[in-house]
């Protein structure tokens, strides 16, 4: 593996990701066992940093480490009162002075992993720092895909939503990009960088287009906090031009599949049917979530060297 | 750093003099008796003179910085106006221009008198700025008058913009019967909102939070149309964009009231530098695209901006640790100034040593009304004598502010002040 | 470079009546098929599975389940080395509760991948007994472990070392017996 770390995918390596998707798939068996552990993180303390709320990606990566018997111990740091520069520096080097292996942060500022790489030795697992990425969702989204349909390259991609909100979408699009799939972008004009373009991608603001051209939809939640910057007048006007409904999905007659990374607004940009149908793979996005996340502990953190073995 | 008060006799051996105000560059010695200039080019001083060798060397005035802040009264954490004095001198600077948007702000004749006060202390002259309105709210505009009398040389709410155009219209109108310039930190509020960097490529990648080039040409351009309407002086402060330049191109053609400053950190940067997320590469105005920086250079290399400013800005190592949305806007400038700029501009873009003089002494002192001539017989010796070819990184022991928030850190640099002498004294650096 | 001597120690014939062999001693030792399952540990051991449980259906005519196994994330030597796991994957679909299940690996040495292979089946539930087959057993044991079945013995030396080469992965079946010249 090239990085120490996983900050983002940007510039990641295309083995690199084959090989984190390979192994995933490899530790998605391990999950299917009657008892769901190896032991090949023994030993090994990872610190779940969490500057933000988020359960279910803490979930996750808990899991992750527990299946792996690795030692976990979870830390959530509220961003009120306290201005949230002391807490960080403070906070971190504390917990790097109990000798731990990895820390698996999500915080509200851009760039803060990196930051966290100067501060700290152990090493750093960027588990979405605000608007900027979240790798290791993107990883989990692109093995789903690649479940579903056996390759990635060439395949067509559109992820719908508030785009520029979105760490999930620019880690998918830098992530499938790398591995050779075509991005297209939906959403209202406001939430979509106007340098998208720059990005490698095709920009789109016809949901049905966007529809007809895709093999699998990755569908993105609407924050109604994006209504009080004025960046979007309604949840209705949006749901009526951007949202994934049985209705609309019922008049393209087309096998699509749909993915979300959670959590889901159903009556808004997805309909709890379509959530729900043969067609959604968010659940098995879920679970293969856990498992990514684990060939990606594995992958950095198993063994000193980056020898082979006989 | 050494400061020693000067002989009665000191004499600049055989350096290359440039002379910025009459615009002459020759090979010769200076005279400096009792701390004022006695003779310049060929001089007969007693044999007691003290000599320092100039050989290899340019000498020429003393710089003056029309934009530093130094955080006294309130941060003196992070600056005072000794310190910042100290900074000043490492980087050839004899004078410089005090921002008012101090703890509390300068924004009365009786803070004016404390700044002037106070820098009788200081080893540079310190010149303080008023801000334009009452604690910088942008409402109510200061006593000027009072304020000018006691030693304010120019008025700014710098840091923050006079975002309502009524009051910059009525700043302008009022501060045209005592010819002074207004210098507006142009950034729209509206449009920045809560813009951490410039809005492009880089900060699509980056995810931060961005505002585009017209937050800042847009102020300007009004600001220019006032100081046209009313005839009064404008200094356009830290220029960032090329939109920027344009707007000042066309109309500084129908108006000479009209000055503007650039920082070497425009000149260095640009916004790709910030994929590290440094943040002491979060600057307000931000550091634009590359396309923007080369229109500031090609706008210096055509005259249209009149001098480097430095804008100067220290902030603690715990403000600047902090992650990229908290930390303050800001980065110090003075010791890293010259280093920079001729790089940038000598070194990289074929400029001559003259040109570069002029914009950090005889057109900043034009600009706010200061005696240019400063080789002339009986001045007081205001002097920077520096190594044009000298190549060096820029490390922690060449920061001489309180502060250590710059991003020139670990970066190359051509040319070198060795020694500035002011007040009666000489300081040689390193 | 040192030039490495190779000596041929199994041709296609001998390593064809050893796994014969293997296979009716299998049969003789647990007095038929009942509740056999064959785990081949990849890489080779798989190949060689597959072929037991071909003999096994001709001379029994029943058929013995097979599965196989990545001991990857069990090896003990975890903290030391970095592992990328095997394509294959381990796949075990029958349940191994109460059943005796046949070990297969190409080589027997230090004993530590039966070890790890034995930790991981764990996970999969509790047989009733774990046999070892190896077609090469060469000795040099660093933990308590023994094989049941035995194609060949070849005694080695430090310095030496046992290549097995099967068909279905290496395109011939070979077994050589390879000693590391020191550099000059």
């Amino acid at each position: 593996m090239k990085n120490i770390h996983l900050l983002g995918l940007k510039d990641y390596p295309e083995d690199d990701i084959q090989t984190i998707i390979d192994t995933g798939f490899r530790f998605k068996e391990v999950l299917d066992r009657p008892i769901k552990k190896v032991p090949s993180l023994q030993g090994k303390t990872i610190v779940n940093l969490f500057f933000e709320n988020s359960t279910r990606t803490r979930i996750s990566f808990e899991l992750a480490q527990k299946r792996l018997s690795a030692d976990t111990v979870n830390f959530s740091a509220s961003t009120s009162s306290l201005k949230k520069g002391e807490t960080f520096k403070d906070t971190v080097q504390n917990i790097e002075a109990m000798k731990i292996d990895a820390v698996v942060m999500r915080h509200p500022t851009p760039g803060s992993p990196l930051q966290l790489t100067k501060y700290i030795d152990a090493i750093v697992i960027n588990a979405g720092d605000g608007t900027h990425e979240h790798p290791t969702q993107a990883i989990l989204d692109m093995m789903s895909l690649h479940e579903k349909f056996g390759y990635l390259k060439g395949l067509k991609v559109g992820i719908v939503g508030d785009i520029s909100h979105s760490r999930v979408a620019l880690s998918n699009i830098y992530g499938l990009q790398t591995m050779g799939a075509e991005v297209t972008l939906c959403g209202p004009s406001t939430l979509i960088p106007s340098f998208a373009e720059d990005l490698g991608v095709n920009v789109n603001y016809d949901i049905n287009e966007v529809i007809e051209w895709a093999d699998a939809l990755n569908v993105l939640r609407i924050q109604r906090e994006r209504m009080d910057g004025g960046l979007l007048p309604s949840i209705r006007e949006y749901r009526n031009l951007f949202g994934i409904s049985e209705q609309r999905l019922s008049e393209h007659k087309k096998e699509i599949v749909i993915m979300h990374p959670g959590p889901m607004n159903r009556g808004v940009e997805i309909d709890s049917v379509v959530a729900d149908s043969d067609q959604a793979i968010i659940l098995d996005q879920v679970l293969n979530g856990v498992a990514s996340r684990m060939a990606i502990l594995y992958l950095l953190l198993g063994g000193k060297s980056d020898k082979e073995s006989d | 750093m050494n400061i020693s008060k000067l002989k009665k006799n000191i004499v600049l051996k055989n350096g290359t003099i440039l002379d910025p105000y009459n615009n002459t560059e020759k090979k010769g010695d200076i005279h400096i008796e009792n701390g004022k200039i006695k003779s310049v080019g060929k001089i007969s001083a007693p044999k007691t003179s003290e000599t320092i060798d100039c050989k290899n060397l340019i000498i020429t005035h003393g710089f003056f910085d029309i934009h530093v802040h130094f955080r006294e009264p309130g941060r003196e954490d992070k600056e005072d106006l000794n310190s910042g004095s100290l900074a000043a001198l490492a980087g050839g600077f004899t004078r410089v221009c005090t921002m008012p948007n101090t703890d509390p702000p300068i924004d009365s004749p009786e803070s004016i008198r404390y700044i002037v006060d106070r820098s009788e202390e200081c080893p540079i002259h310190i010149h303080p700025i008023g801000s334009i309105t009452k604690s910088q709210e942008g409402k109510e505009i200061t006593e000027m008058g009072a304020m000018i009398a006691e030693g304010a040389l120019a008025f700014s709410d710098d840091g923050l913009p006079i975002n309502d155009s009524g009051v910059m219209y009525n700043a302008l109108e009022y501060s045209y019967m005592f010819d002074v310039p207004i210098i507006n930190h142009a950034e729209d509020d509206c449009l920045k909102r809560d813009g951490l960097m410039h809005e492009g490529k880089v900060s699509t990648h980056l995810g931060l939070p961005a505002s585009p080039d017209i937050t800042e040409s847009n102020m300007v351009f009004r600001d220019l149309e006032l100081s046209i309407l009313t005839g009064a002086r404008l200094h356009v402060p830290h220029v960032s964009s090329a939109k920027s330049i344009s707007h000042i191109k066309s109309m500084k053609k129908k108006n000479d009231k009209i000055t503007v400053e650039v920082t070497p950190h425009h000149l260095f940067f640009s916004d790709e530098d910030l994929y590290t997320f440094d943040t002491n590469l979060k600057v307000a105005p931000p550091i634009r695209t590359k396309k923007d920086r080369k229109a500031i250079i090609d706008a210096i290399k055509n005259g249209i901006i009149d001098c480097i400013a430095t804008d100067h800005a220290p902030h603690t190592i715990e403000e600047k640790e902090g992650t990229f949305d908290m930390a303050p806007f800001g980065m110090i400038g003075l010791e890293s100034c010259f280093g920079a700029a001729s790089k940038v501009l000598i070194n990289d873009n074929a400029m001559d040593q003259m040109s570069l003089v002029k914009l950090l002494t005889a057109n900043p002192r034009k600009i706010l009304g200061l005696d240019q001539n400063l080789f002339k017989e009986g001045t007081e010796a205001e002097i920077a004598i520096y190594d044009p070819k000298l190549e060096w990184k820029f490390s922690l022991e060449n920061i001489y502010s309180k502060s250590k928030n710059s991003p020139f850190l670990g970066r190359e640099m051509k040319g070198k002040i060795k020694s500035t002498i002011v007040k009666g004294h000489i300081t040689s650096i390193d | 470079m040192s030039k490495d001597s190779r000596k041929k120690i199994l041709d296609p014939k001998a390593i064809n009546r050893s796994v014969i062999r293997l296979a009716h001693e299998i049969l003789e030792r647990n007095n038929g098929v009942d509740e056999l399952v064959l785990i081949g540990i990849l890489s080779r051991g798989e190949p060689l599975a597959k072929r037991l449980q071909k003999l096994i259906k001709k001379i029994s005519g029943s058929s013995v389940p097979i599965g196989t196994l990545d001991i990857t994330f069990h090896r003990d030597d975890f903290r030391d080395r970095f592992v990328v796991p095997q394509v294959k994957g381990t796949n075990i679909n029958e349940d191994i509760n109460h059943k005796t299940l046949i070990l297969v690996d190409d080589v027997l040495y230090t004993g530590r991948t039966i070890r790890a292979a034995m930790d991981e089946l764990h996970s999969f539930g509790r047989p009733n007994k774990i046999q070892l087959a190896v077609l090469v057993d060469r000795g040099h044991r660093e933990v308590p472990i023994r094989a049941d079945f035995v194609g060949a013995n070849i005694p080695t030396h430090e310095g030496e070392h046992v290549k097995v080469e099967l068909e279905e992965i290496d395109d011939k079946d070979l077994v050589s017996l390879i000693k590391y010249r020191a550099k000059e």
